[in-house]
């Protein structure tokens, strides 16, 4: 292990947080806030820390994969410790577990919260929740290593255990290169959506912050209502922005290099065909609740982005739906958005690998004989990547059903547990009855905050560097 | 430069290391998976799974963009293939790696007519540098600068020669001879040593002079540097093949030794001066027998490292003042292998690797900076590299003790008007001289890259 690379990497990472500490400071200064005093205070110590932590070169810059994994869970967790520091400098709150779920909630772009009321926040501490979205959904590591001169195909390494999907390939033959567009399209995206949503009448600051919140697919609001009662035609504008940011960057990029037809891969079909079919079942669903054909739509589809983009912003309780409904919802929020997005979930080319290796494994019932692999563009899909598959999916569950059974001694009800658990490992942020859309996750448990902490790590690192964090094996010689 | 390597074997996955340390944008394409999935974790590189000579894979690889397409997979015909759809696809230039001797003579008809850059024969090439070699026995490596005018020797310093112990200072005043001391490769480290510099035993440096000083240096420092007379040869593969019709041009006597009796035959029927043998290579009573403890040099090109290893360091115990060049195929553990203290070691993948690299740093370098030749005289760690100096340059007109140079920096010679001028302190650069500069700095662009 080389541990003197970890050191010099989780330095950088203080450095660059101290970084992204400027724009709600800006916001503390703009809005003339007490809690610039805060901020300065958590810059200087994260320089001070970093300059420390980077001061030394390592010699040996070799990354092997283990490194890899570990500086990437090290990293967010270090990210989560100190980002969190705002939120008890200034006051907002004096629990330290609660300032690090808010803050590991708003890097993984869950959007759970912990503060019942998020209006009486100060503008400086909503700016910094919402930002931290923005660096947590595209991933600090890969903005890393636009900045950073880190050699050889190793930080490969880094971007494979940081980028969600279940084969992570490169655009352009550097991985800096690679990463650099990516940042390029998120960042352009991001400004589109602010000047929409500016277009739309939107207030400045709740564009900003909605902005921030939809590209990260994250879901703090600054609003106690979340996007309620803002106008038709904003939610109508975060909707399509919801779901743009869930699509995988790649076909952004193969767009943009006019490779239109194969920019709508298998995955990016399957996920608009899910989208639209469920958005139709929800309204007819929930059609009499409400007074025309073209709110009950308008709704169904935000709600129905909100989660399956894993955001989480809401526009109406969805907890007070008919059961057909939440079942839809409920089951969009374990197949996730596109790989290669900034959403979270299982990944909806997991699901379609898992459904066509079921479907295989049939047929060698019927067939003992048959030769057949599994395809997806018409390319057959590597063995071993099925394999990860499956074992993704099947971590995926043991780990739920884990966690559900941690935060179950509370005694809260079954749909409570579950989805909490379903929210936060998936990324989401509201779930149904006591952590619903118009609730919050104040209520929970010290040590359940704890398993719901490390079930958003978990979920948006893709479960795998976390776990190979506690592997015992990896820290030995 | 974005390039195109189809094919990652043992040359593929060198050409793909170092061109991606040198900034090129590389994408790798394979059959295999496994070979295209080590690559890309190991090197920066994008890689490509499928056959390179389909017009759909080539352009998936960007063959649009590409400035140089590289095919060097196993087979002749889709080396060439490849590089015929590149050059339909895109407008890039394409290089071919070609095994068949065959094909190698049509090499000029590939160039002049199929509009190939270049043709290179892994064979023929490892075989021309081992008659490089035999000619110069005592060089470790050669390199030629200005059109062979100058000579970058690398060589052993034997243990009982008058310079070891001495500075570099106190050799150039007593042997008074114009050669220049470029590095020392010390324990694996290497040096660009000053004037206080000492020698110690087993160092292995590198002088730049003319033939004729060299020549003389050697003398003078008690080293032998006289052309080879005979030569054994085992095995009788294409490189053994391609080596002896080199050797024949140089009238050396040549002994072949080869297990294969159908080999053999066939073997002296073409070469009538050719003293073929049938026997077993690692028979002790075969080598003997046909001399190796008097012959002048030992070329091993059998087919497994280990054995090639074993019968040099078996050579050099029975006869001291042999020299011996063993063909070594695995370069993984160079620095183990470089511990045996053999004489000269030939891998014939990077000698390709090599030569590719050269072309590709030329037409690079020509895009933009005025490099003319460039070598690696310690791989990964000193280059030399020829300029030409042009008008404005900013070295011109003052003494080159007056110049402030960087760390690591040596002018190894100056070239004007078709005369070699080694340079000392008060030598000046003109405008239109070709300058040759050693450097730990890799990947010189121009000679003002150099002051500090």
């Amino acid at each position: 292990m080389n541990y003197k690379m970890i050191r010099q990497t989780l330095g950088w990472i203080l450095i660059f947080e101290a970084v992204f500490f400027c724009i709600p400071l800006i916001t503390a200064i703009v809005y003339k806030e007490s809690a610039v005093w805060s901020f300065l205070i958590c810059i200087a110590i994260c320089l001070v820390l970093g300059r420390l932590l980077t001061f030394k070169k390592p010699k040996d810059t070799t990354l092997y994969s283990r490194e890899g994994f570990v500086i990437v869970a090290l990293s967010w967790i270090v990210m989560s410790i100190f980002g969190c520091l705002p939120f008890l400098m200034s006051g907002v709150t004096t629990s330290f577990i609660d300032a690090l779920f808010e803050t590991v909630s708003g890097f993984t772009t869950t959007g759970a919260s912990i503060f019942p009321a998020v209006e009486d926040l100060p503008y400086s501490i909503n700016m910094w929740r919402c930002f931290t979205h923005w660096i947590g959904g595209m991933g600090v590591l890969v903005f890393l290593m636009v900045f950073l001169p880190l050699s050889g195909g190793q930080n490969m390494h880094l971007m494979k255990a940081e980028s969600p999907g279940p084969s992570v390939s490169k655009l352009v033959p550097r991985v800096r290169t690679t990463a650099l567009i990516l940042y390029a399209i998120y960042f352009a995206l991001t400004v589109t959506e602010l000047v929409v949503l500016l277009i739309l009448k939107m207030p400045l600051y709740d564009a900003i912050c909605a902005s921030f919140g939809t590209a990260g697919t994250g879901g703090f609001g600054v609003k106690n209502d979340s996007m309620a009662s803002y106008s038709p035609a904003i939610q109508i504008a975060v909707t399509v922005f919801m779901l743009l940011f869930s699509i995988n960057f790649t076909s952004y990029f193969l767009i943009l290099s006019l490779k239109i037809k194969d920019a709508f891969n298998c995955e990016v079909r399957t996920f608009l065909f899910i989208v639209f079919a469920s958005v139709g079942l929800i309204t007819l669903n929930v059609y009499s609740s409400f007074d025309s054909l073209g709110e009950a739509l308008r709704h169904a589809a935000f709600s129905l982005a909100s989660i399956i983009s894993t955001t989480g912003y809401a526009t109406v309780d969805f907890d007070l739906w008919p059961s057909l409904a939440k079942g839809i919802l409920v089951l969009s929020m374990f197949i996730g958005a596109c790989a290669g997005s900034t959403g979270g979930g299982v990944k909806v080319s997991r699901v379609v690998i898992l459904i066509k290796g079921v479907i295989n494994e049939l047929r060698t019932f019927i067939h003992p004989r048959q030769v057949k692999k599994v395809s997806m563009d018409s390319r057959s899909v590597e063995d071993a990547t099925v394999r990860a598959v499956m074992v993704y999916i099947a971590c995926f569950v043991v780990i739920f059903i884990g966690s559900v059974l941690l935060i179950s001694w509370e005694g809260h009800s079954l749909t409570t547990n579950f989805t909490a658990v379903a929210a936060t490992l998936n990324n989401i942020g509201p779930g149904l009855e006591a952590v619903g859309p118009t609730q919050n996750f104040a209520f929970w448990s010290i040590p359940s905050k704890l398993v719901l902490i490390f079930d958003m790590l978990a979920g948006r690192l893709e479960l795998f560097p976390m776990l190979v964090l506690f592997y015992v094996r990896t820290w030995k010689k | 430069m974005n390039i195109i390597i189809i094919g990652c074997g043992k040359v593929g996955r060198t050409l793909a290391e170092e061109l991606n340390e040198e900034d090129n944008n590389i994408t790798v394409i394979d059959t295999d998976a496994a070979k295209v999935k080590t690559l890309t974790e190991m090197t920066d590189v994008m890689g490509i799974i499928g056959n390179g000579a389909m017009h759909s894979v080539q352009k998936e690889a960007g063959i649009e963009d590409a400035d140089l397409l590289i095919a060097v997979t196993g087979s002749d015909e889709l080396n060439l293939l490849c590089c015929l759809i590149a050059k339909k696809a895109g407008d890039c230039r394409t290089i071919a790696r070609i095994k068949n001797p065959q094909y190698s003579n049509e090499s000029e008809y590939f160039m002049d007519e199929l509009g190939l850059a270049m043709v290179i024969n892994t064979e023929y090439a490892a075989a021309s540098e081992i008659a490089r070699v035999l000619r110069f026995p005592s060089a470790i490596k050669i390199d030629t600068f200005a059109n062979g005018k100058v000579e970058l020797v690398k060589f052993r310093l034997p243990d009982e020669s008058p310079i070891v112990g001495m500075s570099v200072k106190s050799m150039a005043m007593s042997l008074k001879c114009d050669v220049l001391v470029c590095t020392v490769e010390r324990n694996n480290e290497a040096y660009i040593p000053n004037g206080d510099f000492v020698f110690a035993e087993k160092d292995v440096i590198s002088i730049i002079a003319s033939h004729k000083n060299a020549n003389e240096f050697f003398k003078k420092i008690q080293y032998k540097a006289n052309s080879v007379r005979d030569a054994i040869i085992l095995g009788g593969d294409e490189i053994s093949q391609y080596l002896c019709d080199i050797l024949l041009k140089y009238g050396i006597n040549i002994t072949l030794i080869d297990k294969d009796i159908k080999r053999c035959n066939e073997l002296s029927e073409r070469w009538s001066d050719v003293t073929v043998i049938c026997g077993h290579p690692s028979d002790k009573q075969v080598l003997l027998e046909e001399g190796l403890a008097n012959t002048e040099s030992f070329v091993c090109l059998e087919n497994i490292d280990e054995e090639n290893i074993f019968l040099s360091l078996y050579a050099k115990s029975i006869n001291e003042d042999c020299k011996i060049i063993t063909k070594i195929n695995r370069i993984d553990f160079d620095a183990v292998i470089s511990k045996l203290e053999l004489d000269t070691i030939i891998n014939p993948k990077s000698i390709t690797a090599d030569v590719i690299l050269r072309y590709v740093r030329s037409m690079k370098n020509s895009m933009g900076s005025n490099v003319e030749t460039l070598y690696n005289v310690i791989k990964g760690k000193v280059e030399a590299a020829e300029f030409l100096v042009k008008e404005n340059s900013p070295v011109l007109g003052k003494p080159l003790m007056e110049l402030k140079f960087k760390n690591d920096v040596l002018i190894a010679a100056i070239i004007r008007n078709k005369k070699v001028i080694i340079p000392r302190g008060q030598d000046v650069i003109c405008a239109g001289d070709s300058v040759v500069i050693v450097s730990k700095i890799l990947a010189l662009h121009d000679i003002s890259d150099v002051l500090a």
